[in-house]
């Protein structure tokens, strides 16, 4: 189990070097700095005086050791806009995006996991037909197009709800139902199939054949062995908390995480792309971390070791 | 046809695998295939029997050089089989072919028969465009289906007749050698019958030389003309078929022969003690000697030889069989595995 | 008198339609070993998980079957939850997949114990100890705590066992509890099986498609064609003189032992497809002693000698099975 978890966790931290790197490529390919930074019709003397001022002069190798160590001090370099630390920038827009993104979480685990069980424990019955039909609807129609008509119907038709802004908890409930909805959708979808699966699992026979009520049947032997698969969907769910409202942020002009992306992918604000990147990706890293230590917990047959070899 | 013409030798093969014991644990060297040594002759049938894990299948996929063994060699037709992939090893794989224990998953569900029986036709260049339907046809019927079946998918057809259709496909080639794995332990006994004479038939008439792995003894000695039991890698005993089913000289033969369920007999059975053996774990000594109920000292510590027997000229590997230990009455470590 | 254990009588069951028993009358008595014999398809399993109310909703039930004189079929849940396990207990082919992989042994033991004798804690566990002793496992105490994966599919199927034997079942349906173990271990298994008769008087009905398997465990034997039993008798008198062409087919596909190789009498063709069942004997298109009788109208059950009873109306004088077998 020990090595389990250290094997998962330095797989994690050498998933984040790699991200890290990744940026920094990505940034030098994307154009010399200087030349982004300074205009192009900058006087050459000043333009050699930013590259030696900022060290890109020196070794590619040097330069990437330096980048490397900043980042591991939490310095991820200033908006070329306000000139702020980029991270400061970044940071004030979390608690916006997660007052979005955490009701939407809580709302795709409240109806998607219920409802795919429901749907599964009465497949093919009238209420399985339903649920699936609403979740292929949730599933395909994209998150802005669902915006857009959820701001149709509540705000411009029955003007109940505000259409864009922050400024009440009111302005939060389309936002949230359009990320959350979407969600639900996909969570209860692969929550059924899982459960389907299991319920058809030979265990799932002795379970009964043994005089288990049916209703214990699914709470003791059905779920945890469906909760493995759907585990790794929430994970990603997790994961994407921070990264995940994009689209919707900028639907209902939303100033979260998601807009700042927006806003500095066109002005080439290098240095808080790349901030939200790292960010993002270290979520994501974080959250499959916890996700494959939960199959641990949840799945003996990864922790143990299988019996033998077949010739 | 000459029966006693050798068609294929292989001499101490070896197959070992490391494998990991769980996700992450230190790898553990496992020999599936610990030192076979077999002679095919041709138009003949080599029996090969034992549990899973004895590396029967292995043995098999090896004499198709589908993989290489870690030490020893096989010679097919008096040469040396050529590296896997080379011109050379393709043209000896057109001479041999595999007929599988699933005939579902040895077909592609989304061609037909007639396509999947002119594969290899194709593939080796047998024959012309324009006469490769008569082929087709040919060879389906001399496995028993209708010519009109080659249109048919193979989930449209019963799980006997995908293994006519296997074998229809394995035939096609007109191969010297046919190695069946497990060829009806999927089916139901009366299709069991079907496919057996089907093989012998093929055999009869085209004088193809089989290997025949099966964990069925019955079946085995239906089939065969040698047989050959193993056990952990090796070849524990072998002799003709009705030698080593009538008065099996290894124990653990004498325990096979003895657990075939058989109508009419009650009682009288070898119930031998402890699990099937784990090649990851494999005992020192003779590797039955955990289970032997007649396992003396020596068997702990050495390896019996696959050798003649002085008394009868039986190949037997075992001490006590062979009398140089007298029988005991099982070693200690028996107490503490036995189930 | 009093009424036999298990009493089946005509037992339908479809799926979607498509019959899969087409009317099974099978009694069980106290005690005794009844085997049911037949290929796949043949409704052998169908009719135990159909009895038990184990098959799939989408199923069609119809018929009867009385526990101890008490009907089951369709009874209401809670009566069929104390019944599964409790009185009538059931082990299947597979006996890794049949153990819930997530849950330790000892739960999985424990908590039938808990359902029909109503023990838990460490009563329970020491209970769930002595009855893996029972079965034959190595090291009981230590097995109670593993996974299992952990454990060959033979030790599996002992914990299978052990777990039937929780609630001291009157009756033990074993579904084909040999067909994925290596021959060795089927001796084992088969061994136990019978010791836990002789020590607990426990009835046991053995699926299987295997008629060796079936000769050396069971007193009684019906076989299955097509969703009915087509002949019930002793199981000696099955082997030494079977009266349908059916059972004399299959004991003669067998490949002998001993004496001459020579090929084998394969039943020819293959069962009719449930969708498209003759109108007849269902056996009729494959069967040698065919006559225009056959088509007329399925044959019933009925008795060829004391205790012996084939659905056919040729069926095979005593004797005649050995000539047809090695004709």
């Amino acid at each position: 189990m020990l090595r389990f978890l250290g094997l998962r966790v330095s797989r994690a931290l050498l998933t984040m070097v790699l991200v890290v790197t990744f940026a920094f490529v990505v940034l030098r390919l994307s154009g010399d700095p200087a030349l982004l930074i300074m205009s192009a019709d900058a006087p050459p003397e000043a333009i050699a005086a930013f590259r030696q001022a900022w060290g890109l002069n020196d070794p590619i190798w040097e330069q990437y050791l330096r980048y490397f160590s900043a980042i591991f001090r939490g310095d991820l370099g200033q908006s070329m806009r306000d000139g702020r630390p980029a991270i400061e920038l970044v940071a004030e827009r979390i608690p916006a995006t997660l007052a979005l993104t955490l009701p939407a979480l809580a709302i795709k685990l409240g109806l998607g996991i219920p409802a795919g069980i429901y749907a599964a424990l009465h497949r093919n019955s009238f209420a399985d037909r339903a649920v699936m039909l609403l979740a292929v609807a949730g599933f395909t129609v994209p998150s802005f197009v669902l915006g857009l008509v959820l701001v149709l119907v509540f705000a411009v038709q029955l003007g109940w709800l505000p259409s864009g802004g922050q400024e009440s908890w009111r302005h939060a409930v389309l936002p949230v139902l359009t990320l959350g909805i979407g969600g639900a959708a996909v969570l209860a979808r692969f929550t059924r199939s899982a459960m389907l699966e299991v319920l058809g699992q030979p265990y799932m026979r002795t379970a009964l054949a043994k005089g288990v009520p049916w209703a214990r049947a699914v709470r003791r032997h059905a779920l945890p062995n469906a909760a493995i698969p759907t585990v790794t969907i929430v994970g990603f769910m997790v994961g994407s908390l921070l990264a995940g409202a994009v689209v919707v942020e900028s639907v209902f002009s939303w100033p979260g995480v998601g807009r700042l992306l927006v806003v500095a992918v066109a002005n080439r604000d290098l240095a808080v792309v790349q901030c939200i990147l790292l960010l993002v990706a270290a979520t994501m890293v974080s959250a499959n971390l916890v996700v494959d230590l939960l199959y641990g917990v949840l799945d003996p047959r990864l922790r143990s070791a299988p019996r033998g070899a077949t010739a | 046809m000459t029966g006693d013409e050798t068609l294929l030798h292989a001499q101490d093969l070896v197959r070992r695998y490391t494998m990991r014991r769980g996700m992450f644990g230190r790898p553990v060297e496992v020999r599936a295939v610990d030192g076979v040594s077999l002679t095919l002759r041709r138009g003949q049938t080599l029996g090969l029997v034992g549990e899973s894990g004895c590396g029967k299948s292995t043995t098999g996929r090896m004499v198709l050089g589908l993989e290489v063994p870690d030490s020893g060699g096989i010679a097919f037709a008096n040469e040396r089989m050529p590296p896997p992939g080379t011109p050379e090893w393709r043209r000896l794989r057109a001479r041999m072919a595999m007929v599988y224990q699933d005939p579902l998953g040895a077909l592609d569900r989304r061609l037909d028969i007639g396509t999947q029986v002119a594969e290899p036709l194709e593939i080796h260049g047998i024959g012309t465009r324009a006469d490769r339907p008569g082929r087709v046809e040919a060879l389906l019927r001399s496995v028993g289906l209708r010519p009109d079946q080659a249109r048919r998918y193979p989930h449209e057809l019963s799980g006997g007749q995908r293994q006519r259709a296997v074998l229809a496909r394995a035939l096609a080639t007109s191969p010297d050698l046919l190695v069946c794995d497990e060829p009806i332990s999927a089916l139901d006994v009366s299709i069991q019958a079907q496919v057996m004479n089907l093989l012998s038939e093929v055999q009869q008439r085209s004088g193809v030389a089989m290997l025949f792995i099966s964990h069925d003894l019955r079946a085995v000695r239906q089939m065969s003309h040698r047989v050959a039991v193993m056990y952990l890698g090796r070849v524990v005993e072998e002799g003709e078929p009705d030698e080593v089913l009538h008065s099996p000289a290894h124990p653990y033969a004498q325990a096979l022969v003895s657990a075939i369920p058989h109508p009419g007999r009650r009682g009288g059975r070898i119930v031998l003690r402890g699990d099937p053996p784990n090649p990851v774990a494999r005992p020192a000594g003779c590797a039955f000697h955990p289970r032997c109920p007649v396992a003396a000292s020596v068997c702990a510590r050495e390896v019996p030889a696959l050798k003649r027997r002085p008394l009868d000229g039986r190949l037997v590997a075992c001490h006590v069989a062979q009398g140089e230990a007298a029988p005991g009455a099982g070693l200690p470590q028996n107490a503490m595995e036995a189930a | 008198m009093r009424p036999p254990l298990v009493e089946i009588t005509g037992l339908t069951a479809a799926f979607d339609g498509v019959p899969a028993l087409r009317g099974v009358d099978l009694s069980v008595g106290r005690g005794e070993a009844v085997a049911l014999v037949g290929e796949s398809g043949c409704g052998k399993s169908v009719t135990w998980l159909a009895a038990l109310g184990l098959l799939p909703g989408k199923a069609r039930v119809g018929g009867s079957v009385r526990l101890d004189g008490a009907e089951i079929l369709h009874a209401p849940p809670a009566t069929l939850d104390r019944v599964r396990g409790g009185r009538v207990a059931m082990i299947f082919q597979d006996p890794a997949s049949s153990l819930n992989p997530v849950h330790r042994l000892g739960r999985q033991i424990t908590e039938a114990l808990g359902l029909h004798r109503g023990m838990s804690g460490a009563a329970a566990r020491e209970e769930a100890r002595r009855l893996l002793d029972r079965v034959g496992m190595p090291d009981a105490r230590r097995r109670l705590d593993a996974y299992p994966h952990e454990l060959s599919g033979g030790q599996n199927q002992r914990v299978m066992i052990a777990m039937a034997l929780a609630g001291s079942p009157e009756l033990l349906v074993a579904d084909e509890p040999t067909t994925a173990l290596d021959v060795t271990i089927q001796a084992q298994i088969l061994e136990l099986l019978a010791e836990i008769r002789r020590d607990s008087g426990m009835a046991l009905v053995l699926i299987s498609h295997d008629l060796g398997v079936v000769a050396e465990t069971c007193e009684r034997v019906c076989v299955m064609y097509a969703g009915r039993i087509v002949e019930e008798t002793a199981a000696s008198d099955l082997f030494a003189a079977p009266a349908h062409p059916y059972a004399a087919g299959l004991l003669a596909a067998l490949p002998p032992i001993d004496g001459p190789r020579r090929p084998l009498a394969a039943i020819p063709g293959g069962v009719p497809e449930p969708w498209a069942m003759p109108p007849g004997c269902p056996y009729a298109p494959r069967c040698p002693r065919h006559v225009a009788g056959c088509d007329v109208a399925v044959p019933r059950l009925s008795t060829v000698a004391p205790a012996h009873r084939a659905a056919c109306i040729r069926p095979l004088p005593e004797g005649a099975a050995r000539e047809l077998m090695s004709a």
